[in-house]
């Protein structure tokens, strides 16, 4: 109550402020240029902040009624960041939002639906769209994939069939490989998944195997994580997960992140669960014996996660307008191409993708978008997100040390279905 | 007469105890507000604003807030939910479970343990036990004709915080003072060089307690780290490494360890400065008097350290209730729930899971239960006259 109070007398007070500004400024010159601000997380990475600051020289240049401003943050304190802007009512015009939590700051009124036409998305990846509740909120320029990092001569050697697209190992089959490769001696472990890893890179890496077995974290149309997460599907998931720890066939959640790193690279590990980031290193390291495979499937496809950062506009702006001219003129495919060549994250477009070199048809990468294209999967889109995914977490950490599975699971799915209850279900 | 009775008990008033047992009009007539410390009343007005801005205010605010179903971010209003903050937190319920039995009537028994239904048939949606409803197994004792008496609570991760960070402080209060004294002993010396080790005892307290939790960590390694490799070598390679952070029976013992190592430079100075201050007198009298080492100790430095100590538990028994940075940083509460702690999983609801009701009950629970214990302190320690 005296939040939404506050918001309108701190609008007032700002159109005011608004009216005296644009007066002097009418008496200074006649053409008026507004300033809209951009907050941006990728502080502390030129070489991303050097293509944001050319797309938007060029914007700047191109007409005379807007010059967009960038802010940016580094990517620990950025969601922070818009939270108290949020909540002191100093959002910016235009900010980029990790796709996962874009359904939660436009449930809680930061964001207004983008002004762009369906046409404009055709040939955008799936998972660089960003929808909730039927309103486009969000585009993303790029995505990024995770696949099977592995070594040709090592499958070979150890008869493990090579898997592709179309017929992906299944449960039994990448078990057994695992179990083949431990047998062997020749590694520390014959998988990584990445415990090292904290916070989201959990549901992003994993929930697509859960999502395999026919569970998610939650269904959001009722909303409930009951059954969902914890139920037959959930139980096989954790007790498949708990399996991998039991085995000691990946390193567990006190893994060191410099193992992380080189491990796979240094032969410890003989498949790396990982994401697309870290294939430039492998493939200077094994060159053609490297292999990106797609996610094993454990009975209800084959999938990986999908949506990274992406541009939205936020409702509190009054030059929406001039917002949206920004994010429509930076989705020409010449952007999304350097973007993606100085990034190396897999371009938005097909059209953007054959104007990169690692990307066009060929590639050292093209495998990634296409893994993209075929297996990409929403992270379950809700403003609840946040917090059913580090209940995830959470619960993924103690399956991998030991918990009983269902025990697990259902202390996951009250606490997911205690926050929906506490958000009204989020509506 | 007034006047000149408050003055002079201004002026000797440093000690607490003594102001506390000052006559009551005096004391009132003292910290009021009056000419005579107007000055004082100004020069204290910095530090009141702030503390008022930055302690007093959001601590109302949390207790307001516990009340509510406040949220970090959040479109829909904000309502009084009354206690239901704080019996989410702090319900119990026991519950004896009974063994599986056969037809007729034995308990079944599989690889030589007693077969349990899964609690889970009774705790979720089972009309017929609506006091267990959404619990959780918390402890499990073995109780009459082969059942399990169970105690389950509402936010099991809540009591495992609570017992964790009992157990911290019991366990690095009594450790550090007692090491901080030892190591002023040993510093309080008139030898070359001896300032020397002053500053290397006082290091880690100037280090950022994140700098070091994370040196700790690599420490801790599993498979490579310092403390198993030393360990090994001490041992001629007897010694099998320990996942120091990983395993849950050792993980809140090394948090433990490595934060009684940071903070006991702070002590030994705080134990230093209260030695400082016991006249030589004593002690060349104490001498002459034939007093051994320890009866020195005993009876001349002990007394003369009176206050110190209170200070040193009464501070080091708050820190260690405030344990968070060491907690976030190396093991994030887990392995199993092992290192979860009060103020860490204050800071994981209100902020990670925007459940800022949710964190402010649990932060008014903490200040109640660290205000009773530094209430019990002040009673074991008052003056016995």
């Amino acid at each position: 109550m005296t939040n939404t109070f506050s918001k309108q007398q701190s609008a007032s007070a700002m159109k005011r402020i608004a009216l005296a500004a644009m007066a002097a400024s009418v008496s200074c010159s006649a053409v008026a240029t507004e300033t809209l601000s951009l907050w941006y997380h990728g502080a502390g990475n030129p070489a991303e902040m050097e293509v944001l600051g050319s797309i938007i020289s060029d914007f700047n240049a191109s007409q005379n009624d807007w010059a967009v401003e960038i802010q940016s943050f580094p990517q620990n304190s950025y969601n922070s960041s818009i939270v108290a802007a949020g909540l002191s009512d100093n959002l910016p015009d235009i900010l980029d939002v990790d796709a996962p939590v874009m359904p939660n700051w436009a449930w809680s009124g930061y964001l207004a639906p983008l002004d762009i036409q369906e046409d404009q998305l055709a040939g955008f990846l799936p998972g660089t769209i960003g929808r909730y509740e039927g309103e486009l909120y969000s585009i993303g320029f790029w995505d990024a994939a995770v696949a099977m990092f592995a070594r040709r001569s090592v499958l070979e050697k150890h008869n493990i069939r090579i898997p592709t697209l179309e017929s992906p190992w299944t449960k039994d089959e990448f078990n057994s490989a695992l179990a083949n490769l431990d047998a062997s001696g020749d590694f520390k472990y014959p998988l990584d998944l990445g415990m090292a890893s904290t916070g989201e890179w959990y549901s992003y890496a994993f929930g697509p195997f859960l999502h395999s077995f026919g569970g998610d974290l939650m269904d959001p149309s009722v909303p409930t994580a009951e059954g969902v997460l914890n139920g037959s599907a959930g139980i096989e998931f954790g007790e498949w997960w708990q399996m991998l720890f039991e085995q000691e066939w990946t390193p567990g959640t006190s893994q060191d992140g410099g193992d992380r790193e080189t491990g796979f690279l240094n032969g410890d590990y003989a498949l790396q669960w990982n994401g697309n980031w870290a294939a430039p290193a492998a493939l200077a390291q094994f060159g053609d014996d490297l292999l990106l495979l797609p996610a094993p499937d454990m009975g209800e496809g084959s999938f990986i996660g999908s949506g990274s950062w992406q541009f939205a506009v936020t409702k509190s702006s009054d030059k929406q307008e001039g917002a949206n001219a920004f994010i429509q003129f930076a989705l020409k495919d010449k952007y999304v191409a350097a973007f993606s060549n100085t990034t190396g994250l897999i371009p938005a477009t097909e059209s953007a993708a054959t104007m990169t070199s690692d990307y066009a048809a060929g590639g050292d990468l093209e495998v990634f978008y296409e893994l993209s294209n075929e297996q990409a999967r929403n992270r379950v889109i809700t403003p609840g997100y946040g917090v059913a995914s580090l209940e995830f977490e959470k619960a993924l950490r103690d399956l991998a040390n030991g918990a009983d599975v269902a025990d697990t699971l259902d202390a996951a799915t009250d606490a997911i279905n205690d926050d929906l209850e506490k958000n009204n279900g989020y509506r | 007469m007034d006047t000149v009775k408050s003055t002079f008990t201004d002026t000797t008033a440093a000690p607490e105890g003594a102001a506390l047992s000052g006559e009551r009009t005096v004391k009132v007539n003292k910290s009021g507000f009056n000419k005579q410390n107007l000055a004082g009343w100004l020069m204290a007005f910095p530090a009141f604003s702030l503390i008022t801005l930055f302690l007093v205010i959001p601590f109302l605010l949390a207790f307001i807030l516990s009340f509510t179903n406040q949220r970090l971010m959040s479109p829909n209003e904000t309502e009084w939910v009354g206690l239901d903050n704080f019996q989410d937190m702090l319900g119990l319920s026991t519950f004896v479970l009974e063994p599986e039995r056969d037809v007729s009537g034995a308990v079944v028994v599989e690889d030589g343990e007693t077969q349990f239904p899964r609690l889970r048939q009774f705790t979720r949606n089972n009309p017929d036990y609506p006091n267990l409803d959404g619990k959780r197994r918390w402890l499990t004792l073995p109780w009459f004709n082969d059942s399990q008496f169970v105690v389950l609570a509402s936010d099991v991760v809540f009591m495992k915080a609570l017992v964790n960070t009992v157990l911290f402080v019991s366990i690095v209060a009594p450790t550090q003072a007692f090491i901080a004294l030892l190591l002023a002993l040993m510093i309080n010396q008139k030898l070359r060089g001896v300032n020397v080790f002053r500053a290397i005892y006082f290091m880690p307290v100037v280090i950022s307690i994140v700098v070091i939790s994370f040196l700790w960590r690599f420490i801790y390694d599993g498979e490579n780290g310092l403390l198993n490799s030393l360990l090994q070598f001490v041992t001629f390679g007897a010694f099998k490494p320990v996942d120091w952070l990983g395993n849950p029976d050792t993980a809140l013992g090394s948090i433990m360890a490595m934060s009684i190592w940071q903070a006991v430079g702070f002590h030994m100075v705080i134990w230093l400065s209260g030695l400082q201050t016991i006249p030589k007198e004593l002690y060349e009298a104490a001498t002459q008097l034939g007093a051994n080492g320890w009866q020195t100790f005993r009876y001349v430095t002990w007394p003369g350290l009176r206050n110190t100590a209170i200070l040193v538990m009464v501070v080091i028994t708050m820190q260690a209730f405030a344990l968070f940075a060491q907690v976030d940083v190396m093991t994030r509460g887990g392995p199993l729930d092992s290192t979860q702690t009060l103020v860490y999983q204050a800071v994981q609801r209100g902020y990670g899971k925007q459940d800022i009701a949710g964190g402010s009950a649990l932060s008014v629970v903490l200040f109640v239960f660290v205000l009773a214990i530094s209430l019990f302190q002040r009673y074991l320690t008052r003056e016995k006259n």
